[in-house]
């Protein structure tokens, strides 16, 4: 016990082990097949929805009366709607739409509910005024206060990205909030206050690197989430306004003709299903991953 | 008992009433007049003072809130500008198909749901459970307006098996009620079925784990007796926890599948009202619908007692 | 031998797990007969509680599979159908276990769950059933039986829902009692009332009783035979009497010495055993005690010991037992040395 390990040594040896960490998750994570699955199928969607509008021969706006509602075919991989344009392009413009809607709402969501969950788990009074506005939001079902807060807004895409918003930043609140209690009823936490630590300190520099695992996870969750509401309100007629194509919007259309042309209505839906599945896996993958609970039940 | 009833009774006071201002600031929140937006782009000047007027617009938001709240506190909802009639009659006409719907869905959701939960719990990580929770994992990745239109698709148009529009109340006969509330009932619960069936799987596996499950082997309990009766009532709680919160959900899908398959329900009133801008409907139903979600899991609270003693006690 | 009500022979358990197959049980012989209470001794993880689960066969066979011979009454209860091993559990066998807190079922009542042991057993209508259970609860010493048979698991203190345990094992008269640390759990006053009512409760019914435990304490207390395991062997075998005053196995005469005597002196240093249990997967090539002994050769590391008999009821698995008899044992002198090492 002479000898104790110099700062060096010892910054050197937790480099390791949190490599070491790092290697076990990474190696966890791809042997997770579903999981692995899941990223791979996000990949793919993202990839097509970034660079596909440079290969597509067909603008999603452009309209050719001719050859309205043909089936799917060489000219028009997945056929075209009932103006004549083209659905694959529409499809691949949709899912930009659903990406940037899921992104943006994940992103911010995330964000808001870290600074409010994390202020009401460390203040008590604060505590009581935000999760009763939060349980209060929370009695809504979701696309029913998406749809309410869209018909006072207006069918817009910042509108959809600001109700959603609205509708999801509480459970992220309660996520966080609830995972920065149990972090802050650990001795060392104590240990800072004692020192004399300063709350901003204690609150962004120790409980919030500690709440981002369950974070993360919901955020991927929400991410699908937002992806069916905006499918959901567009299709209502609340979403996204109609000649910009929507994977919602495609499918009120498709709805109209639902007899005539099949393609106009399974090629968005499989869309919507392959992106919200692909997130789900992903987010069951990260889940297992980073929540102990759940991979020590699995023997 | 009385005590753990009476306290949850006091926590649902807050709730509701930031329920009622969320609901209120909904038609506050419109950029611009409400009166203006309303009325569309062609009223004129004075018709949008005189609504102005008639909705109280120009006093205080303040005041504004308190009479509305009053009328609300009295069964009050307000007048649908459109349809010309109290908002609570309204809501009420069109309650019934929406009620069946959601109704239909959640028994078929348990129904399938919960023994399909158990099997895959009692073997757990066999091919059954594999295949059972792959397919729940796709349940919950097509929302239920999705799966409508599938299986419009497949059994509308393909085989031709069922109806796939409107609606036939209770009166026209139990059948043919039932007939065209099936494929709706199927799209809005497959997602309810999908999570309740995840919930049992692992609330079931936690206490198939329980010493007390081997303490029920030790004295000889039959296998399938020890699933029935020492796992499922202890798994039970989590289980109807999920179908409570997830009740909101289904009442609020209920009104997207209802525009599927032209159903007129509350969501053709809502998604109507959104399209005329009849705000008052909007608020209206939107806030019974919280209202009754609130009550709904309060009651499913105070059931937590009777399926767990240790609950009746007031201990959590 | 008539009396003999359970023989267990060369029974081996292995588990299926991620990391391929693990032996946690490995060529166990023993034996009990009417009326004798066997202790199964060991530190956590020596197999004793796999051991006493085979017996019910209360492990997960879907991942265990098991060897040797576990002999009721002459039949082997590994070559049970499942009907039949129904019908033994709870009633030829019963068992209690270590943690009364979490053995009951918290959303029936205690005398619901005695009365489902006596239904499934005997010929009894549910209310007989009823007033069997009170009676069954009075037999355990609980006050107030007819006012406790109403009660939820939650209600009652853990001796109390130990003697509940007791009381629903013992319904049906069975004629061997598991108890696996059945005192472990408890508060020290409330484990000697518990182990009292085992035993005044073996000889009332007269059954043989197996006490698995950690705590020779509790041995010396309620066993006529002791059966010591160590990394999932037995390593020796013998009566109370022989096990307390001459442990012929270097682990045993260890265990023995690491008990605190009141009689000696304070500051007198217990004895310690070095080193650590090595886990099921790095198994020692011979002696599986030999890392850890003392008096440890070349033959001990490389070659496998097996249980030798020695007087008339003993066995000890060591190739050296008697040499070290000679020498009196494990000795606290050479332990200086070792704690120069360590430090």
């Amino acid at each position: 016990m002479q000898n104790l390990l110099t700062t060096e040594q010892l910054n050197s040896l937790k480099s390791e082990m949190k490599k070491k960490h790092r290697d076990l998750l990474v190696k966890r994570f791809f042997s997770n097949k579903l999981a692995l699955f899941g990223s791979i199928l996000m990949t793919v969607i993202v990839l097509l929805a970034i660079i596909s509008p440079f290969f597509t021969s067909f603008t999603p706006y452009e309209l050719d009366p001719v050859k309205r509602l043909q089936p799917p075919g060489a000219e028009h991989f997945f056929g075209t709607d009932n103006y004549g344009r083209d659905l694959f392009s529409r499809i691949v413009n949709g899912a930009r739409v659903s990406l940037i809607i899921g992104f943006a709402v994940a992103i911010i969501t995330s964000i808001l509910g870290m600074i409010i969950g994390l202020y009401s788990a460390y203040y008590k009074k604060l505590d009581g005024v935000l999760m009763r506005i939060s349980d209060g939001l929370m009695a809504f079902p979701a696309i029913l206060l998406a749809i309410a807060i869209m018909a006072s807004l207006g069918p817009r895409l910042e509108n959809v990205i600001i109700a959603l918003v609205i509708v999801f930043t509480p459970s992220v609140a309660r996520t966080v909030r609830s995972a920065a209690l149990v972090v802050k009823e650990q001795t060392y936490v104590e240990a800072l206050r004692a020192q004399g630590a300063s709350a901003s300190r204690i609150i962004w520099l120790n409980i919030a690197t500690n709440v981002l695992s369950p974070l993360i996870v919901q955020a991927t969750f929400i991410f699908a989430d937002s992806i069916i509401i905006e499918a959901a309100l567009s299709f209502l007629g609340a979403g996204i306004p109609a000649p910009d194509p929507s994977w919602g919007n495609l499918l009120y259309d498709g709805k109209t003709v639902i007899f005539n042309a099949w393609w106009m209505t399974l090629f968005p839906g499989i869309a919507i299903m392959l992106s919200v599945f692909g997130l789900n896996l992903f987010g069951d993958g990260l889940r297992d991953l980073l929540d102990p609970h759940t991979t020590k039940a699995k023997k | 008992m009385k005590g753990y009833i009476l306290r949850r009774l006091l926590s649902l006071i807050p709730v509701l009433f930031v329920v009622a201002v969320v609901v209120f600031l909904l038609m506050h929140i419109t950029p611009g007049d409400p009166a203006a937006v309303i009325l569309g782009p062609e009223a004129s000047p004075d018709e949008i003072a005189e609504l102005r007027e008639n909705l109280g617009l120009n006093r205080p938001v303040t005041e504004q809130f308190v009479s509305w709240f009053g009328g609300v506190l009295q069964g009050d909802l307000g007048n649908s500008i459109f349809m010309k009639q109290p908002v609570l009659q309204a809501f009420f006409e069109h309650l019934g198909p929406t009620l069946s719907l959601a109704i239909m869905a959640q028994i078929l959701a348990i129904v399938v749901a919960i023994p399909l939960g158990i099997l895959a719990a009692k073997f757990r990580g066999s091919f059954l459970d594999q295949t059972f929770m792959g397919i729940s994992l796709l349940g919950i990745s097509i929302p239920s307006f999705l799966l409508g239109l599938f299986l419009i698709l497949l059994v509308g148009v393909e085989l031709k098996w069922l109806p796939v529009a409107g609606y036939k109340p209770l009166n026209d006969g139990l059948w043919n009620h039932i007939k065209y509330l099936i494929l709706p009932a199927i799209a809005l619960g497959s997602m309810q079925a999908a999570l309740i069936a995840r919930m049992t799987r692992s609330s079931m596996l936690d206490v198939l784990n329980a010493n007390y499950i081997k303490t029920a082997r030790s004295k000889g309990v039959k296998e399938s007796f020890i699933v029935i009766k020492h796992t499922l009532r202890n798994a039970f709680i989590p289980i109807l926890t999920i179908i409570g919160h997830t009740f909101g959900t289904l009442v609020a899908g209920a009104a997207v599948v209802e525009t599927v398959f032209n159903i007129p329900g509350i969501g053709q009133l809502i998604i109507n009202s959104v399209e005329r801008r009849d705000f008052a409907v909007i608020q209206g139903s939107v806030l019974l619908i919280a209202v009754s979600y609130v009550l709904i899991n309060l009651v499913i609270d105070l059931l937590y007692g009777v399926i767990d003693p240790r609950v009746r006690l007031g201990r959590k | 031998m008539s009396d003999l009500l359970l023989e267990v022979k060369n029974l081996k358990v292995h588990f299926d797990t991620e990391n391929g197959r693990v032996t946690a049980v490995d060529d166990v012989s023993f034996s009990v007969k009417q009326g004798e209470t066997v202790g199964v001794v060991g530190e956590s993880g020596c197999g004793k509680s796999v051991t006493a689960e085979s017996i019910l066969r209360l492990l997960d066979e879907k991942h265990t599979n098991y060897e040797g011979n576990i002999f009721f009454q002459e039949k082997d209860i590994l070559r049970f159908r499942y009907s039949e091993l129904q019908k033994l559990r709870g009633n030829d066998i019963s068992m209690i276990f270590q943690d009364p807190m979490s053995s009951l079922n918290p959303v029936y009542t205690v005398g619901n769950q005695i009365v489902e042991a006596l239904l499934l057993h005997q010929n009894l209508t549910k209310k007989e059933a009823e007033e069997k259970a009170v009676d069954m609860l009075r037999l355990t010493g609980i006050p107030l039986p007819e006012k406790r048979v109403n009660e939820y698991p939650h209600e009652l203190s853990g001796g109390m829902r130990q003697r509940v345990m007791i009381a629903m094992a013992l319904s049906c008269k069975p004629k061997l009692l598991i108890a696996d640390e059945p005192t472990t759990a408890l508060d020290v006053t409330i484990q000697s009332q518990i182990l009292d009512l085992i035993k005044d409760l073996k000889d009332e019914f007269n059954m043989g009783t197996i006490m698995i435990t950690h705590d020779l304490g509790v041995v010396a207390e309620v066993c006529t035979k002791v059966v010591v395991m160590y990394l999932g062997q037995v390593i020796e075998e013998a009566s109370v009497e022989s096990i307390f005053s001459s442990p012929l196995h270097p682990y045993t005469q260890g265990l023995l010495k690491s008990i605190p005597h009141i009689e000696g002196p304070r500051d007198e240093k217990l004895y310690v055993i070095e080193g650590k249990v090595p886990t099921l997967n790095q198994i020692p090539a011979g002696c599986r005690f030999a890392p850890r002994c003392e008096f440890a050769t070349d033959l001990c590391r490389t070659e496998k010991p097996q249980l030798d008999s020695y007087e008339n009821d003993r066995k000890v698995r060591c190739w050296h037992f008697k040499e070290i008899q000679e020498k009196g044992g494990v000795m606290n002198g050479n332990r200086n040395e070792s704690d120069k090492v360590r430090s």
